[in-house]
């Protein structure tokens, strides 16, 4: 998941070359204060004429009680990208009212309900200890994340390259995500010159249960890609659901099972990133 | 007429006379010989103990007793740090010299200072494998009555053999010199590396002069320049800016963008067949082109293949992977940074080569005929292929031809790497200014949108398909960048030719023309 | 609509353009100065799309300034209408 910051042009419109699974783009703590306007129309813009190819689009809105988190929200949301990210989430209340804003603006541009899902980031203690709550509460939520520089800075703790003060949080988060079965994403790791540390982290992350991790540059891209490369069951499970997806396709049938299993589009998106993790050409199944 | 790929070309041009239309890019070579007749070199004799020794470079500029309507003769590895050329040409014009055809093997930024004897008759025709800067602007405009040639780095030692070039004086730059002419560009406060450019211009020049500002002891070892073909030296303090010709090493990009590119084409080569032990490569220095280094380097190393030398430009990134044992041996016809210097004096397999025997189609095998993988860039690429290295997409001329073509014509596999738009500015395109290299020698494209292989390589396509690399038609990706970009306005120009682009064999490939002014 | 104020939006980065917007006296007309990096190549372009923008906002007394570096058309789009929304004071949350 690569984070692009919402109010630069030059890299918005080429975030989808870098072959990141999900892109970021981002309105909340990359947009300075005075620019939360200017970025808000530029990635309305950007999402409406930009072709990220196979990458989710996932926009990171400001809290609904900054000023800004509303209009966000009212400039975002009827694009229906495929995610919302809404940050330092704290509790159950917090998203009710959160999704019923977001169901709102659906009702009055006459969208869905269930197309958009929303990615929830924890980044204070508070929310950490309320995580499996605000995993649980709605199937809208897909997945959840933790943010590293936020929630040291809440629990006023340094952060350090080890991550020793936040290791808790991250796998009282994993295991919110896990109990929800729904994903959960690793902090950024910010120092985009030291590759060696980001293998580190990443691997530790993969080893407690993150099943992706947010980075800041597009060189940090690869290395996560190679950690998390995937297995070969998941290579072949993949290959399955792909393989049948097509022949579903041209019968005319989009939703379909696979030993008794719903399979429907995210399924299948995420089936396609894992044959691409594994280069394997889609055209030739 | 139209020639083979399409170019609008006049059959006559003022000043230049019939035009030898383009055939193919192989077409002339088939032959096995060349119909143009190669004049001989010059004769000349000197006593025994005889001085070169000259105080001045106007002195013995003096000495060859210059006249109007002369060739004269420079190289281009001083870089964009070279004072000789301008200070040459400011000493002609002062002795009233007019007329002066000016063949620099390449011209860049810092000879803008010639421009004003563009415009006052000292220089009037301009032979060069690239032009830069304020001149290049100019001759787009219509300073010069004559069109410029752009010829290759191959086809420069070719147009020199037939007497096309008819050197009368070259002048030449060296960073360490002895009283006799023996000469180096790899000691010395100025030092640059290879002389590969150079060398043909001894040979063929009626007048030598080697100008340095490092006289050293005879002999002048190593010697890339011999004395048997010199007939003048000058120490001078300085030939140029030593920040700007003594360059450090050649960093690889952290441009992102650039870094994907590059990691594509690696990927791309890495499984195109050519990627095998005992491989030849050459890179560009350019962003993405060098780049391509960085991975290859890994990809040799994780899969345990050793290659058989590194050709062309080089940089201290191909010393290091010679150092590592990744390749045997460097072939250098012209150094990109002067901290390859230390390698060419120490090293047996890092070769000091010249021009000809790098790229001149019409000898026995230049080298870069037994080049397994190139890698180039581009200004502009259609959707044919062709590529533009010259002219930019106002129409100006601000590149280089170099040994683009050669290279391109000469390896098994030529991949181009490029982005596919440039800020606002397409790069692939439906149609180009001015075509320097041939489709037919170009085998894939990659950009940062995708991976484009030429129609007439479907063997390649399938590999490349089968590693499951994300290969799309160059229509495709043409109409994707015009999306993203727009349309981009005509650059209007006027019916006056005034660059012809000369195929390395010595047909015209394209013409330039003039540009309209506008405002 | 009447630009109430002087605003600004975008950047000198490479990829973005800098609007610039004055209040005029009413009925002087639009003055509009466009400088690009690629003025050759889309000089009509990005001059047709400032006018149809003002049009669409009926604003017909103006000066803007535009310094683009190479912005894609949408980019120049989501500026101008930062600017406009900026000047007329109708933009929606953001701090100053």
């Amino acid at each position: 998941m690569l984070y692009i910051p919402g109010n630069n042009p030059a890299m918005l419109q080429q975030g989808g070359i870098y072959g990141a699974d999900s892109l970021l783009l981002d309105l909340e703590d990359a947009v300075a204060l005075n620019q939360k306007d200017a970025a808000r129309i530029l990635v309305r813009n950007m999402i409406k004429s930009i072709d990220y190819y196979n990458a989710e689009i996932c926009v990171r809105v400001n809290h609904i009680d900054t000023p800004f988190g509303l209009e966000d929200l009212e400039e975002i949301v009827p694009l229906q990208p495929d995610a919302i990210r809404f940050p330092k989430t704290e509790s159950v209340e917090e998203l009710t009212n959160l999704i019923k804003i977001i169901e709102s603006i659906e009702d009055k541009h006459g969208l869905p309900h269930n197309k958009m899902t929303l990615h929830l980031m924890i980044e204070t203690a508070l929310g950490v200890q309320n995580v499996f709550d605000i995993a649980k509460f709605s199937k809208r939520v897909d997945a959840i994340t933790i943010g590293g520089q936020d929630l040291t800075a809440d629990m006023n703790i340094k952060s350090t390259k080890d991550g020793s003060g936040i290791d808790f949080a991250r796998k009282m988060i994993v295991m919110a995500a896990k109990a929800n079965k729904i994903d959960v994403i690793d902090t950024v790791f910010v120092d985009v010159n030291d590759e060696e540390g980001l293998r580190l982290e990443t691997e530790y992350a993969k080893q407690i249960g993150f099943t992706g991790k947010a980075v800041i540059n597009p060189r940090q891209i690869d290395i996560i890609h190679e950690i998390y490369m995937p297995t070969d069951p998941e290579i072949r499970k993949a290959y399955r659901i792909i393989k049948e997806f097509k022949k579903n396709k041209k019968l005319g049938i989009g939703v379909f099972a696979i030993d008794g299993k719903m399979i429907d589009a995210p399924i299948v998106t995420r089936a396609t990133h894992v044959l691409e993790l594994a280069q394997i050409d889609l055209d030739t199944i | 007429m139209k020639n083979v790929i399409g170019r609008e070309i006049p059959e006559y041009i003022n000043g230049v006379g019939k035009i030898d239309m383009f055939v193919g890019a192989w077409q002339k070579l088939k032959k096995g010989w060349m119909d143009e007749v190669t004049i001989p070199p010059p004769n000349k004799a000197k006593l025994p103990h005889q001085s070169k020794i000259c105080q001045t470079l106007e002195e013995a500029i003096i000495k060859t007793s210059p006249k109007s309507g002369m060739t004269v003769s420079f190289h281009h590895h001083l870089r964009n740090g070279d004072n000789i050329l301008v200070n040459s040409i400011e000493i002609l014009a002062k002795m009233g010299i007019k007329n002066i055809t000016l063949a620099a093997s390449s011209l860049n930024e810092v000879h803008n200072p010639i421009l004003k004897y563009l415009k006052d008759g000292t220089i009037t025709k301009i032979w060069s494998s690239g032009i830069r800067g304020e001149i290049g602007k100019a001759i787009s405009e219509g300073v010069l009555d004559i069109p410029v040639t752009i010829h290759s780095h191959g086809g420069r030692v070719r147009a020199i053999h037939t007497g096309k070039i008819n050197l009368d004086l070259a002048i030449i730059a060296a960073s360490a010199a002895d009283n006799e002419g023996n000469a180096t560009g790899c000691k010395g406060k100025s030092a640059f590396g290879s002389m590969g450019y150079a060398s043909i211009d001894t040979r063929y020049a009626k007048q030598v002069i080697v100008v340095t500002d490092n006289m050293v002891d005879y002999p002048c070892i190593p010697i890339s320049i011999t004395q048997n073909f010199v007939d003048y030296v000058v120490k001078i303090d300085s030939i140029g800016d030593a920040s700007k010709i003594a360059t450090g090493s050649t960093r690889i990009t952290k441009s992102p963008i650039d870094l994907r590119i590059a990691k594509l084409a690696a990927n791309v080569i890495e499984h195109s067949g050519s990627f095998k032990n005992g491989f030849s490569f050459q890179v560009g220095a350019g962003g993405a082109s060098l780049a391509v280094a960085k991975y290859i380097r890994e990809k040799m190393k994780t899969s345990e293949i050793k290659g058989s030398f590194i050709l062309g430009g080089v940089t201290s990134y191909g010393v290091d992977m010679l150092n590592e044992g990744l390749f045997n041996t460097i072939f250098d016809v012209q150094s990109f940074d002067a901290a390859v210097c230390s390698s060419l004096i120490d090293n047996s397999h890092h070769i000091e080569i010249p021009a000809a025997l790098y790229a001149n189609p019409f000898n026995c095998g230049c080298m870069t005929n037994k080049l397994d993988i190139v890698v180039l860039g581009a200004l502009e690429i259609d959707t044919n292929f062709n590529v533009n290295v010259i002219t930019g997409s106002d129409g100006t001329i601000r590149g280089a031809s170099g040994g683009h073509s050669d290279t391109a014509s000469g390896a098994t596999l030529t991949v181009v790497v490029c982005p596919s738009f440039r800020g606002r500015i397409p790069i692939v395109k439906t149609s180009i200014h001015t075509v320097v290299t041939p489709g037919e020698s170009i085998d894939v494209l990659v950009t940062e949108r995708g991976i484009c292989v030429n129609p007439l390589k479907p063997e390649l396509e399938e590999k490349l398909i089968k590693a499951g690399l994300n290969i799309r038609k160059i229509e495709d990706l043409q109409i994707e960048v015009e999306s993203i970009v727009g349309k981009v306005q005509e650059i209007e120009f006027t019916d006056k030719i005034v660059g012809l682009i000369e195929y390395r064999d010595g047909t015209i490939i394209d013409v330039i023309r003039q540009v309209k002014h506008h405002g | 609509m009447e630009i109430l104020k002087k605003s600004q939006s975008g950047s000198f980065e490479s990829s973005d353009i800098i609007i610039l917007i004055e209040p005029v006296e009413p009925n002087s007309g639009r003055n509009i100065d466009i400088d690009s990096s690629v003025m050759l190549e889309y000089g009509d372009t990005i001059k047709a799309l400032i006018t149809s923008k003002l049009d669409s906002y009926n604003i017909s007394d103006i000066h803007l300034i535009a310094k683009d570096k190479g912005a894609l058309e949408l980019t120049i789009n989501a500026r101008l209408e930062t600017a406009i929304k900026r000047a007329c004071n109708i933009q929606k949350a953001t701090m100053h």
